[in-house]
């Protein structure tokens, strides 16, 4: 018997009217504008564009207010409000080797064409809490120096590629990619899919798989070839036009992760490439992008498939925040019908292994060790 | 390529500047270039989304990054031409000024004022904004030099 139970309907608007409350904190402090949101805390906006797959800073602004700073949260309803609208176009790829750049380094090469330009970064600062910046103090104006032309600054990959010793982009085949806002995920998934997959996936799922790589779980010995940081035209086809347009501009992470490969009987040894591309100033998210892509990768190159990073079908169906979000967090609604079922047939196995009650039949059907920890 | 003269490299090049043009600038200017023309619409302005294509590797297959917001709108002037606009962002105000300026860049009369007081302005600024934060970026280059070593 299946008895539907309804309620709550009263505690569910006052949860969220204490919720709007909550948010809202002391009306005596000054509420958060959007502005401060994308300029003070612009790399949590640009954290929930990325996974959120839309670029809007100031939509991903609203979102990350209205979940209080709960990224995911906000990562959540970027995602649904993106499925209410039209697609009106497809960009031409944006050519990050025409990047106005921000920031753009390499670990490989020290001289290399354009530089390295550090950028607002946080690397070789002291991690230390400045209790200054507690008060609002006035804070000096960037120092400023003639800058070469940002044509000047080739993608390190394009510096390595003539002697043949890295291995190329591949070539552009002109096909149209497969997207799994689209059709669902299949596997095996072409490398273009696992990048999009990769692109809006997790930034910590996506840390702590490329962080296994280098402890060993996959084969990666990686450098990072170049990161570059900076906007890019957006470039599209205008309805009833017969020419592109350029229709703004967005701020992307590129990085060249650049792994050891010794050859195979086709391939002279040569070193290999793992490619991150985000939305905004997102480098950690970059880097763990280029391990992973590498890292599955592995049958390109006849290697071994043993560690979770290198399995297509873990690293794909988990990375996705949203999905894994719904699914973990669906546990808590109500369960009891399922549990009041867990609790009966746990009473029947008792009673049948004390040989009293019941009507003598061992418990068949459903008996596994889910069924036992969920009525724990 | 298309030479910088070729009307279709043109009215690219001035639509592109309308697209990246600063919050308000496109209103504001609208009046004084207009000349009383009215703004029929056609189609928008609409707020929707445009897929955003990187490249594998940097330069190889194309593959899908993520979508971002984007408006459209079409306008017709008053018995004359019909312009387009697509701009990123959700701005409808501007989409709208956008294609109107596209219809108005199309009109012989009008297509001189409409690039020297709009589109190279626009790329004015676009280019002053640019170079500031070439200069600052450029101020955190790396320069090296080699430490004296203990050996001839």
């Amino acid at each position: 018997m299946y008895v539907a139970v309804k309620g709550g309907e009263r505690a569910i608007a006052n949860a969220h009217r204490l919720l709007d409350d909550r948010r809202r904190g002391d009306r005596q402090v000054p509420a958060l504008t959007l502005e401060q949101l994308t300029q003070q805390l612009a790399l949590a906006v640009d954290r929930v564009m990325a996974e959120g797959s839309l670029y809007d800073p100031e939509l991903a602004a609203m979102a990350v207010r209205q979940s209080r700073g709960d990224l995911i949260e906000a990562i959540f309803l970027l995602r649904a409000y993106r499925t209410t609208l039209p697609r009106f176009a497809v960009s031409l790829p944006i050519e990050t080797g025409r990047m106005r750049i921000e920031r753009r380094i390499s670990a490989t090469y020290k001289d290399l064409p354009g530089g390295q330009l550090l950028g607002p970064t946080f690397d070789y600062t002291h991690r230390l809490i400045e209790p200054a910046m507690a008060a609002d103090l006035p804070v000096e104006a960037p120092e400023r120096r003639v800058a070469e032309s940002s044509r000047s600054a080739p993608r390190v990959t394009d510096i390595l590629g003539d002697e043949a010793l890295i291995e190329s982009d591949g070539a552009a085949d002109g096909n149209d990619p497969a997207d799994l806002t689209r059709e669902p995920l299949a596997y095996p998934a072409a490398r273009a899919l696992r990048l999009q997959a990769l692109a809006r996936g997790d930034e910590g799922f996506l840390l702590g798989l490329g962080y296994s790589t280098q402890r060993g779980f996959g084969r990666t010995h990686p450098f990072v070839g170049e990161i570059r940081i900076g906007e890019v035209d957006v470039e599209v086809e205008i309805d009833g036009l017969d020419f592109t347009v350029v229709i703004g501009r967005v701020r992307v992470t590129e990085c060249q992760m650049v792994s050891q490969f010794t050859g195979s009987k086709s391939e002279p040894p040569q070193f290999t490439r793992g490619y991150g591309l985000v939305f905004g100033q997102m480098e950690r998210k970059a880097m763990a992008m280029s391990l992973v892509d590498r890292a599955l990768r592995a049958d390109e190159f006849d290697e071994e498939r043993r560690a979770p990073a290198q399995d297509e079908e873990f690293v794909l169906a988990h990375a996705d925040n949203v999905q894994a979000t719904g699914f973990v967090e669906h546990l808590k609604l109500p369960h009891y019908v399922d549990f009041q079922a867990e609790l009966q047939l746990l009473r029947t196995m008792r009673a049948t292994a004390a040989g009293v009650g019941g009507d003598g039949e061992p418990p068949t059907g459903r008996k596994n060790s889910d069924d036992a920890e969920a009525a724990r | 390529m298309r030479s910088a003269a070729d009307p279709t490299e043109r009215r690219r090049r001035a639509m592109s500047a309308f697209a990246q043009a600063p919050a308000g600038f496109l209103e504001a200017r609208w009046p004084s270039l207009a000349d009383g023309r009215t703004i029929v619409p056609v189609r928008g302005p609409e707020v929707g989304l445009v897929m955003v294509r990187g490249r594998t590797g940097g330069g190889g297959a194309a593959f899908n990054l993520g979508e971002a917001s984007a408006t459209r709108a079409s306008v017709r002037l008053a018995n004359g031409p019909v312009g387009h606009a697509m701009i990123l962002g959700r701005d409808l105000e501007k989409a709208r000024h956008a294609a109107a300026f596209d219809a108005l860049w199309q009109i012989d009369t009008c297509q001189a004022a409409v690039e020297r007081e709009v589109v190279a302005e626009i790329e004015r600024l676009i280019a002053a904004a640019d170079g500031q934060r070439a200069e600052e970026t450029a101020a955190t280059k790396v320069d090296f030099f080699t430490m004296a070593r203990g050996e001839d």
